[in-house]
């Protein structure tokens, strides 16, 4: 074969051509790239792993759909720390969303370059408040409040004229689902908004000053232009803020209240799949509590490269310049 | 005067400036005729203005709050940057076709064309699918893309999604239509249609095309009109410009002495 690829094959080369830092230079990034894969498949093969008693003891499926965490009696099932992360999530995802393309588009649309500076460095610096720190903030202020000033008047309201409500509402205590869902909406409203602005500001300016050119007034360039460009990206940062949700622990975990059994209520405790990891993996002591915990974390990875998968596969099906943008 | 006399002023301006600054000026002082129904060529060397003064006459430059504007353009003897006048208006009697292709990509073929109808509030099936075979037809694109009219636009070829952009901006049936370079990005077939579909255009409307080609200027143009840094050296009818032109930097362009 090393005949029929021709003079220019890297075989045949003149040897001024052929440098050792290239040979060199190749070796340091392929191996680096490749040890980097090689890290996270060994990490999910080891959780796996460790997980695998669990798997046996109560099966993929019924781990899954289990509704009872119970360590003492050595009961353990996902359902409830799965639906409670898939529930805070898109909740949180489902606030963010309209709030936070409506300040990207301001920034990029409307904002004089000020006040979209100002915007701009305000939204990152929120992405890079600790959530710990949050947390802290909504454990002793922000938590107490909206107990005090909405669940608790909703909650006697209920009460009094639509009983039908109370079950889903639940008694209202200081830490509890709603809380968490907005902190959580909260914390990733930065995130939407720095994707989708990036999205919006790379439609090309000839889109824009088409849509103008036919008369279309500022929101019809928006509407018309703009965002089904931007689309793609769009979407795909709306997708990277679930993942971002999904995953979020430390506020989530100091402001959900932490109830391990179904069924959960808008007002009262709940859990999520990091909260659970992040309060009781000190006290896992039992091999199979121990496991459990390690399925839970696996099922929270398969959950979150699964959304990030799905990110890239929008990003390619609707884009515009088909794998480009 | 909706119905103008085939060869009357359409446009004018008068002395009209585009500043990018205090003193830097993109076109400066320009004072010209554009006559109904025909097509008039702005030619001259890059960086000259033409685009410039292009984009002066529906008012592309408010997008870019750096420039200032003096002067006036007149349509059809108002002036388009009085007071009380809406650009978004001025658009809608002014269209333009760019030097690339803008297909909104997204959207199909059919509602391509019918942007600009849809904005203006025209929402019944019927007058848009008429509008829109007649502007795709108007285009010479009808025989072409009929039987796909619900493809996305970004789906054609560069010469037909220019086309597209011909027939978009023809749909809801402009005064007068910028063109600028509209055929640099396209092959030499495309750009024969494009040119030719020009001619038969100008029956219907006003056509003013910039362009770097001085063959193509011939070929379409009743009138052109040569710039050379900022200024509007003389603007005449095409045979005389190009067979006896009155100003010497003129000459000297068309001779290649410059570009």
């Amino acid at each position: 074969m090393a005949d029929v690829a021709g003079t220019i094959s890297a075989s045949t080369l003149p040897a001024r051509y052929r440098g050792p830092a290239d040979t060199a230079f190749k070796v340091v990034v392929v191996s680096l790239s490749s040890f980097i894969i090689l890290l996270a498949v060994a990490m999910a093969v080891m959780i796996w792993l460790e997980a695998r008693p669990t798997f046996r003891a109560f099966g993929y499926l019924d781990f899954l759909t289990e509704t009872t965490w119970d360590p003492v009696n050595a009961i353990h099932g996902a359902l409830p720390f799965i639906f409670g992360t898939l529930l805070t999530s898109f909740l949180a995802l489902a606030l963010a969303i309209v709030p936070a393309l409506g300040v990207a588009i301001f920034v990029t649309e409307f904002a004089p370059k000020w006040l979209a500076n100002i915007i701009n460095y305000t939204v990152d610096l929120l992405a890079a408040i600790p959530s710990v720190v949050i947390g802290l903030w909504a454990v002793f202020n922000f938590a107490p409040f909206m107990r005090d000033t909405f669940y608790m008047p909703i909650y006697l309201w209920a009460e009094e004229s639509a009983p039908w409500l109370v079950p889903l509402l639940g008694a209202p205590s200081t830490y509890n689902l709603a809380t968490a869902t907005l902190i959580l909406a909260l914390m990733i409203v930065p995130y939407t908004v720095a994707l989708s602005r990036d999205a919006i500001g790379q439609v090309p300016i000839e889109q824009r000053e088409a849509a103008y050119a036919l008369g279309s007034t500022r929101w019809e360039v928006i509407r018309d232009a703009v965002l089904p460009y931007a689309r793609t990206g769009v979407i795909a940062g709306i997708l990277l803020s679930l993942a971002r949700a999904l995953g979020e622990t430390m506020a989530v975990a100091m402001l959900i209240g932490n109830r391990n059994r179904m069924p959960f209520t808008l007002f009262g405790p709940a859990a999520t799949m990091p909260s659970l990891i992040i309060n009781e993996f000190r006290e896992a002591v039992e091999v199979l509590h121990y496991s459990s915990i390690m399925a839970v974390g696996f099922y929270l990875f398969v959950v979150t490269i699964g959304i990030n998968l799905l990110a890239s596969y929008i990003q390619r099906k609707l884009s515009i310049t088909k794998g480009g943008v | 005067m909706s119905n103008p006399v085939n060869g009357s002023v359409r446009m004018e301006t008068k002395d009209l400036s585009v500043r990018y600054g205090p003193a830097i000026y993109g076109i400066q002082n320009v004072s010209m005729p554009v006559h109904a129904n025909k097509v008039t060529a702005l030619i001259g060397p890059s960086g000259c203005g033409k685009s410039t003064f292009l984009r002066a006459l529906n008012r592309m430059h408010d997008l870019n709050s750096d420039v200032e504007i003096t002067g006036q353009a007149l349509l059809d003897g108002e002036d388009i940057y009085a007071p009380q006048v809406d650009a978004v208006v001025v658009r809608r009697k002014i269209g333009m076709v760019f030097q690339k292709p803008t297909p909104f990509p997204t959207k199909s073929i059919y509602d391509n064309v019918a942007a600009g109808l849809r904005l203006v509030g025209i929402r019944k099936k019927q007058v848009l699918d008429e509008a829109v075979e007649k502007a795709l037809t108007g285009a010479a694109l009808w025989d072409e893309v009929k039987d796909r009219l619900k493809s996305p636009g970004g789906s054609l070829s560069g010469g037909q999604q220019q086309r597209l952009c011909i027939a978009r901006a023809l749909a809801v049936e402009p005064e007068v239509l910028l063109m600028d370079e509209p055929t640099s990005s396209l092959d030499p077939a495309s750009t024969l249609r494009v040119e030719s579909l020009i001619k038969q255009l100008k029956d219907q409307v006003t056509i003013i095309i910039v362009t770097h080609n001085m063959q193509q200027a011939q070929r379409v143009s009743d009138y052109t009109a040569f710039f050379f840094v900022g200024e509007l050296v003389e603007v005449s009818p095409t045979g005389t410009i190009f067979g006896s032109p009155r100003e010497e930097r003129t000459k000297e362009y068309l001779s290649g002495a410059f570009s």
